[in-house]
């Protein structure tokens, strides 16, 4: 019986398999292999330099810039779409009419073509003929040169890739307040809890598993920024004195403009690590066991 | 989790039932900061469509009404650029993926949930774990390879290759695997003593009853895909095989900015998706929540 389930089951799995060797497993490895050899698919000599391109790395003041940028991203991007989606949550958990339609609308931008939403926020956050300055002008407030101006041209950027996924962090923590007992609140009640000692004590340590798998997938997804930078000034990728490259960026950069493959899968080794190190990382610290 | 809450009192519970809630401070509150926040989460959909309808003289009027609306925009792009085409490829590429990620997904789930074999927690692993590999990692040797077997030129070549990293996803096995776990065995051990066939019992019992997550890994899939940008933006190399993305990426560079026809496209690149999801809401919102939850 057990022979023959392991033979229908490895029939069933042979193809997958065969596609996750070949299109994840194989080309990861092929990676690291790149890494270490001076490869430019323009040129017919690939030598082996080991770690040279990692050296490389270390000096290189464009790769510094695109890594704090990055940085910044996730720093910015992940605290700010996990409280704004919470208090979305709170206050569509306190209303009953139009629940639905609001959740559906605030969900919108998260299925939008990126490339359309970043056509749409250039032409918004446009210092000349943009609404935004125009109704700061109305405010009496000085119009900024938003996604032109060093400054501010990664917080422009980072705003839209908060736009886009607010939704999804709004449903998600939709199901976890769902899960929470309605009886937990009224016995809090019973013992004299205010609105905010409830929220305090039940709401955001029973939503914890909510919050790492944000903080965590938030995380990766923001490390691995590139669809929406790019778009946003396609015709000078990275922004104005590259204020806005991430790291994925430049590995486009330098491996399709430049064809320096092996510097390339150096980059995307070390972004790799870091990944890795800070989901583990995450995992490891923020999981709570909460006892109430 | 352990609790040692008090019970609430059999007086809280078994007297009148709780009144209805009426509309008080917190609520109207509640409702005024949700409709703020839905005009600018809005705003630029709205945006986008008001300036596609505008004309190229009134284009640049701060106005946010358009005077004499008009469908010029969207006739040009219909007429004078790919977009049909591009329409077309990306229908082409997220469709065949969307099909086959249900197929062989829903085929590992099965196996890996419904069957004791040596190496399983192996393979889920090894499958789960390719999650965690940035795509930026894979595109370079995708891209050698690709260009190895001269595959960006022609027909069938082309569209294999824009499609190629879509055809199966870890994501997928995931979510197909938990809802797999839920089904009863005695029923797919009833099938089996009838003298069913193991493909047979996979495609006629198991699959039609795990439709609801079918449905939303079909939507997740065809959106990812229609979606996609990096590896299109890479590996297209004629202007017949772009993508939607793609193509509406590179308009800029071809047209200079006209953002008339950029509106207009961006608005018909938008609207099928947001119909889509419309129609497929509840099947999407759960399937966040599935994942999500036991994620």
């Amino acid at each position: 019986m057990r022979r023959h389930q392991t033979r229908t089951a490895y029939t069933f799995l042979l193809i997958p398999l065969v596609f996750f060797l070949i299109v994840r497993f194989l080309p990861t490895f092929s990676a690291l292999r790149l890494s270490l050899f001076d490869w430019n698919i323009l040129k017919d000599q690939q030598p082996f330099v080991g770690t040279e391109n990692y050296q490389r790395l270390f000096a290189d003041e464009k790769f510094g810039q695109a890594l704090r940028n990055t940085a910044l991203y996730t720093v910015i991007g992940v605290p700010a779409q996990i409280a704004l989606g919470l208090i979305v949550a709170l206050m569509l958990n306190k209303i009953r009419a139009l629940r639905g339609l609001f959740r559906a609308l605030y969900f919108a931008p998260y299925v939008t073509p990126i490339v359309a939403a970043a056509w749409v926020w250039q032409w918004l956050f446009s210092p000349q003929f943009g609404p935004v300055n125009t109704f700061l002008i109305w405010l009496h407030i000085t119009p900024q040169n938003f996604l032109n101006s060093p400054s501010q041209a990664l917080a422009t950027t980072a705003a839209l890739v908060v736009w886009q996924n607010l939704g999804f962090q709004i449903v998600l923590f939709l199901a976890g307040l769902s899960a929470i007992p309605r009886s937990y609140y009224e016995a809090a009640e019973i013992d004299g809890a205010n609105g905010s000692q409830a929220f305090w004590k039940i709401t955001l340590p029973l939503l914890n598993p909510t919050i790492v798998f944000s903080v965590v997938t938030g995380t990766i997804s923001y490390l691995q920024l590139f669809t929406q930078v790019v778009n946003l000034n396609f015709t000078d990728q990275g922004g104005p004195l590259g204020s806005t490259t991430t790291v994925a960026l430049y590995i486009y950069q330098i491996a399709f403009g430049r064809y320096q493959m092996g510097y390339a899968s150096a980059i995307t080794v070390v972004l790799f690590v870091i990944i890795l190190a800070i989901t583990l990382f995450q995992l490891r610290f923020l999981t709570r066991r909460y006892d109430i | 989790m352990t609790t040692t809450l008090p019970q609430p009192q059999a007086r809280e519970t078994a007297g009148d039932p709780r009144p209805r809630r009426r509309l008080n401070t917190p609520m109207l509150l509640a409702y005024l900061v949700l409709t703020v926040g839905i005009v600018v989460t809005l705003f630029p959909f709205m945006w986008m469509l008001l300036t596609s309808l505008k004309s190229f003289q009134e284009l640049f009027n701060l106005a946010f009404l358009p005077t004499a609306p008009t469908l010029d925009n969207y006739r040009q792009v219909l007429t004078e650029t790919k977009f049909v085409q591009w329409f077309a490829n990306s229908l082409l590429v997220a469709g065949v993926t969307t099909a086959t990620v249900l197929f062989f997904d829903s085929m590992v789930g099965y196996t890996l949930a419904k069957f004791d074999f040596p190496g399983k927690n192996l393979i889920f692993i090894l499958i789960l774990s390719t999650l965690m590999i940035p795509t930026e990692m894979l595109v370079i040797p995708w891209f050698v390879g690709v260009s190895d077997l001269q595959l960006t030129r022609s027909v069938p070549g082309a569209y294999f290759a824009i499609m190629f990293p879509g055809l199966m996803s870890a994501f997928g096995v995931f979510l197909m695997r938990q809802f797999f776990e839920t089904l009863p065995d005695d029923l797919l051990e009833a099938a089996r003593i009838d003298g069913m066939s193991e493909f047979g019992i996979f495609w006629r019992i198991a699959l039609p009853l795990v439709r609801p997550a079918l449905a939303s890994l079909a939507i997740f899939t065809f959106l990812g895909n229609w979606n996609a940008f990096l590896w299109p933006l890479i590996v297209i190399q004629k202007p017949e095989f772009r993508t939607l993305p793609v193509g509406t990426a590179l308009f800029n560079g071809e047209a200079g900015t006209q953002w008339g026809l950029i509106m207009a496209a961006s608005s018909l690149a938008v609207i099928p998706v947001l119909i889509v999801f419309a129609i497929f809401q509840k099947q999407i919102i759960e399937g966040i929540v599935l994942t999500g939850m036991k994620g």
